[in-house]
């Protein structure tokens, strides 16, 4: 009655608060005692708080950074720097550093970023980590750890080399290239003998259904630096691309990293077979919208990677459709396209806009050597679109990302002997069938459902019914077994961005026949043991 | 099209649509002109030759000796085929560590064995461009910038602004002390820098210098690691010429200079080395360029991003076996430095003649000449004006000093070792024709030297592949097509 609760005459926030506990303590505990815990506590529970939010702010800010406001925005959507090491704030005052002070305190966010210990204690490189320490061998190291993790291709090499074999001494007879050919500057978008070659093997991975033109071409030292570039030239900073998830762990490292452009996964369920729906693109677009993220694009990757299965042509129809709508942009990652062995039938996006009305300056293919001819060292991609604009920039971005001459020389050879390019790829698509077959057999006769894949390295296991609990610490529980009990790394669909809980990628072309078994005897192994310690 | 083109410009990026990429620049202008009129000792002997690419072809002759006796080396041999699957396969982005090895002790061995290399912290990127740029990305955030002494490499103002968003601040040499770099203009542009509030996050230098074709002393180099230091910046040199050197003084990597017990209380975290095998070894070709960081955070984020530019596993392989064979490297150094004096001591003597001075130089693939006294007045535009001249009329591409933020008009670098001797001649006479006519305007002199210059003309000797390869081919340009150009 003697204090109003209005009273609210102090500046600081939490004053009309701290009226309103005096009052009623004073009621609690009765005279002068009531007053003097009525004004002590709020006090201190402010003065709490303030030294609470101080401690904040000092983790949170890693650099003292004077020109925030100018900086990317893309920095505000990168993941926190982990705290744990010692960061110190960095003066551009004169300032004696310590020596051997934290070599983390020094670099730039986005390199704090990279070697935060988000990435280094993710699965994917533990995994991979693990298992090149204590790589398998079926006679030198048969405990070892068998790599079911790594997307690459070693069913075929032996054609490669069988044809290097017969060719090599003629041709380089034949060339007298001379080494100023070889070792001085070419143009750094690629040679344009080597755009025709992969042009022709391109349109012979999706057997001549397109004819990819070599002038809308631009040559990288990979798929990775392909797909970055694509990022800077479509994207700024701040902005974003959807993509439908499960997608491929590198996708973030391809598009986010440098760019400071973000990725929005569009969930794609079992339910659907993971098939892309617009409905969810369109939500995902309108959500992103609404969070003030313009988004810029559509990712996809055509065979999809890690599901296995191709999109149609009336998903690809209705993509590009949704694509004008929003004015957006289509990359298509079709790395795999020559990788594809199911019944399904492989469209190329580009089969796509070449018989409809489509846009063309708004669709984008990836494409590289790596998967389809097994020659991931090499460090070949592609980017191949018809936007003059896009092909313009991506050209003089490829200074920083060029294909060495000398291996260009020895592709232009190969990819130009049209009949060696149509038998290899014919062997290795049989190959991989077989291999598919009898790895989700093996599978299935352990419990082990999979998708049904079309294409690419890998299958895409449903162990749900194998984990603890149906969450993502369920998996990794279920993933740590797989990769320390029965010495298989795979990849856990969390890494993936999947949704659903217990996905796993288990890649099998890196196997012989024989190792199949050996695989499938260690999981069952740990299956046997979960169930009877369950 | 206009329409069109506008509507696709809606929706590329900022970064696609701005003229951060440099193309547009005058600098340019020299490229285009050699790229559609390119010098032929035969076929067009009126051409334009190209003296503004720094490219090393003195001595591709041992190259393709060492590659004859070494088969093995090659995959792409009967020798060398056992090694193929493993090569072809292999991606880990550590790289071979036999070519890590190799790199490692290439890079002690042209600094006289002095300073050792951890092949640990050997990390690969696309070409030195590649190892520039990534440095940056680990070092800086957007809007931060690097200090760098000028007159400095054009693409500095691509290589390490376009993508990353940092920004460059020229630290001002003159010539009345021939360029070098003083404690007090770093400290001025430092002190600008803080002035307009600007975060200063290192200092990039090219050390032997591009274009000045100068060595730093050991002196200078501990008062710039004594500034970074004290400032806590880091220090990033750029080191792709350090095998170019030919002469007195000896080079001094930095890397010596940390070692010293005098710089014992230098923190080594702030300390990064850029190289490349494009100018030492002539291998632009092969990609190769190299981040050596003394901290461990940056040799991960470096190691990690090097995903973007991993050097082809084929290449790899073939220059472990090559700079792992100590006879043959220590062969090459010697020849090519002996190499690079007598070119360079021909080709400054011959402009000598005409009264054309060039900065006493120890190292490069260029020099740094002086034209001033060919000025008309003392301004950018007599240096452009006469730029354009020496391109149309004089037919060579040289490099203007505008385009490397000289702050005196008059200087150009001129690139001599990617050229042989015939060629350097006839670059020689054309100069001194010119000179000769621009300083007397005689008629009748410039008549009688344009007959010396016919009678050289007739003692070239016949075509080499050379030319074939990297001249007349309209896509040899190093620089890609402006969409201006077609």
């Amino acid at each position: 009655m003697t204090n109003s609760p209005t009273k609210t005459t102090i500046s600081s926030g939490g004053a009309t608060s701290a009226m309103r506990v005096i009052v009623p303590l004073q009621g609690v505990v009765q005279g002068r005692g009531g007053l003097f815990l009525g004004s002590v506590i709020p006090c201190a529970l402010f003065y709490f708080w303030q030294l609470y939010l101080k401690r904040n702010r000092n983790r949170s800010r890693p650099s003292n950074n004077n020109n925030d406001e100018s900086g990317s925005s893309g920095s505000t959507h990168l993941p926190q720097v982990s705290s744990g090491s010692g960061l110190q704030r960095v003066h551009s005052r004169i300032l004696l550093s310590p020596k051997g002070s934290s070599g983390q305190s020094q670099v730039s966010v986005r390199a704090n970023s990279v070697i935060s210990k988000q990435i280094d204690s993710s699965p994917c490189f533990v995994g991979l980590n693990k298992a090149s320490q204590d790589p398998y061998d079926e006679f030198s190291n048969p405990d070892g750890v068998i790599q079911l993790g790594l997307d690459e291709n070693k069913l075929s090499l032996d054609l490669v080399q069988e044809w290097l074999a017969e060719n090599v001494s003629r041709w380089m007879m034949a060339e007298d290239l001379s080494i100023s050919g070889i070792a001085t500057y070419q143009p750094f978008d690629g040679l344009l003998e080597l755009k025709v070659a992969v042009a022709g093997f391109m349109s012979q991975a999706v057997d001549n259904s397109v004819s990819f033109s070599p002038a809308q071409m631009v040559l990288t030292g990979g798929a990775i630096p392909a797909l970055e570039i694509l990022s800077f030239c479509l994207a700024d900073p701040g902005n974003a691309f959807l993509v439908p998830s499960p997608y491929y762990p590198d996708l973030d490292r391809d598009v986010k990293w440098r760019t400071g452009v973000e990725i929005i996964p569009v969930p794609c369920r079992s339910a659907d077979n993971f098939s892309l729906s617009i409905d969810a693109l369109d939500r995902a677009f309108s959500q992103a919208k609404k969070r003030g993220l313009k988004v810029r694009g559509v990712i996809i990757s055509n065979p999809w990677n890690p599901v296995g299965n191709m999109f149609s042509r009336e998903t690809l129809y209705n993509l590009l459709d949704f694509a004008t709508e929003k004015n957006i942009h289509v990359i298509s990652n079709e790395i795999l396209a020559g990788s594809s062995y199911g019944g399904e039938e492989f469209v190329s996006i580009a089969e796509i806009i070449d018989s409809e009305d489509f846009d063309r300056n708004r669709v984008h293919i990836v494409y590289g050597l790596s998967k389809d001819l097994s020659l991931p060292g090499f460090r070949v991609g592609a980017i191949y679109t018809c936007n003059e604009n896009v092909l313009a920039v991506a050209k003089k971005l490829t200074r920083f990302s060029s294909i060495s001459v000398p291996t260009q020389h020895l592709l232009i050879q190969m990819l130009s002997d049209a009949k060696f390019v149509q038998q290899f790829i014919k062997k290795n698509r049989e190959r991989l069938r077989r291999m598919y077959s009898l790895f989700v057999s093996g599978l299935k006769q352990l419990g082990i459902e999979c998708t049904k894949s079309s294409g690419g390295f890998y299958c895409w296991a449903d162990m749900s019914r194998l984990i603890r609990s149906y969450n993502e610490k369920g998996e990794i529980e279920l993933w740590d077994n797989l990769l320390n009990v029965a010495k298989i790394n795979a990849t856990p669909g969390s890494s993936c961005h999947c949704v659903e809980p217990g996905w796993f990628r288990l890649c099998f072309t890196t196997l012989s026949e024989k190792d199949i078994s050996t695989v499938m005897r260690r999981i069952q192994k740990v299956l046997e043991t979960r169930k009877s310690l369950s | 099209m206009g329409f069109e083109s506008a509507k696709n410009n809606s929706i590329l990026s900022k970064l696609a649509t701005n003229e951060e990429h440099g193309e547009n620049s005058p600098y340019f202008d020299g490229w285009k002109a050699y790229d559609n009129n390119p010098f032929h000792p035969l076929k067009n002997p009126n051409g334009v030759i190209q003296m503004g690419l720094a490219e090393n072809q003195l001595c591709f002759d041992l190259i393709e000796e060492w590659i004859k006796k070494n088969p093995k080396a090659s995959i792409c041999s009967t020798e060398g085929i056992k090694s193929f699957k493993a090569i072809a396969n292999f991606q880990d982005y550590h790289g071979l560590p036999e070519f890590r090895r190799a790199i490692a002790k290439f890079m002690e061995k042209t600094r006289g064995g002095r300073v050792t290399f951890d092949p640990d912290r050997v990390v690969m990127a696309g070409g030195a461009t590649g190892a520039n740029e990534t440095i940056i990305f680990c070092l800086a955030n957007p809007g931060d910038a690097f200090l760098v002494p000028s007159p400095y490499y054009p693409a500095f103002n691509r290589d390490l602004r376009w993508r990353t968003g940092v920004e460059l601040i020229p630290i001002h040499c003159e010539s009345s002390n021939n360029f070098q770099i003083t404690p007090k203009a770093v400290k001025e542009a430092y002190d600008n820098a803080q002035k307009a509030n600007i975060k200063v996050k290192g200092l990039i230098l090219t050390n032997p210098s591009n274009p000045l074709g100068t060595t730093l002393d050991e002196d200078t180099l501990k008062s710039l690691l004594n500034f970074t230091n004290q400032h806590n910046i880091h220090l990033v040199c750029d080191e792709i010429y350090a095998a170019t050197v030919f002469d007195t003084p000896q080079f001094v990597s930095i890397a010596e200079v940390l070692n010293d017990n005098e710089t014992n209380y230098c923190n080594k975290d702030l300390v990064h080395i850029v190289y490349s095998l494009s100018k030492d070894m002539g291998l632009p070709g092969f990609r190769i360029g190299i981040v050596y960081s003394f901290n461990d955070a940056v040799v991960n984020c470096a190691r990690k991003m090097s995903s973007f530019g991993l050097i082809s596993t084929q290449t790899q392989h073939f220059l472990a076996a090559m700079l792992s064979d100590e006879k043959f490297v220590a062969n090459y150094l010697a020849e090519s430095a002996k190499r690079l004096a007598k070119r360079h001591k021909h080709f400054t003597n011959g402009l000598l003649e005409v009264g054309i001075k060039c900065l006493k130089s120890n190292a490069g693939l260029f020099c740094w000449m002086d034209l001033r006294p060919l000025l008309r007045e003392s301004t950018f535009e007599s240096e452009m004006s006469l730029w354009r001249v020496i391109i149309n009329e004089v037919k060579l591409n040289v490099s203007p000093g505008s385009s490397f933020d000289c702050q005196e008009p008059g200087f150009f670098r001129v690139c001599f070792a990617n050229m042989d001797d015939e060629t350097v001649d006839i670059a020689l006479s054309r100069i001194r024709r010119f000179v000769g006519v621009k300083r007397s305007g005689d008629e009748s002199n410039a008549a009688e030297k344009k007959q010396q210059w016919k009678k050289n003309n007739l003692r070239l000797s016949f075509s080499k592949r050379m030319y074939d390869e990297s001249v007349l081919s309209p896509l040899s340009s190093p620089i890609p097509h402006s969409p201006q150009v077609r």
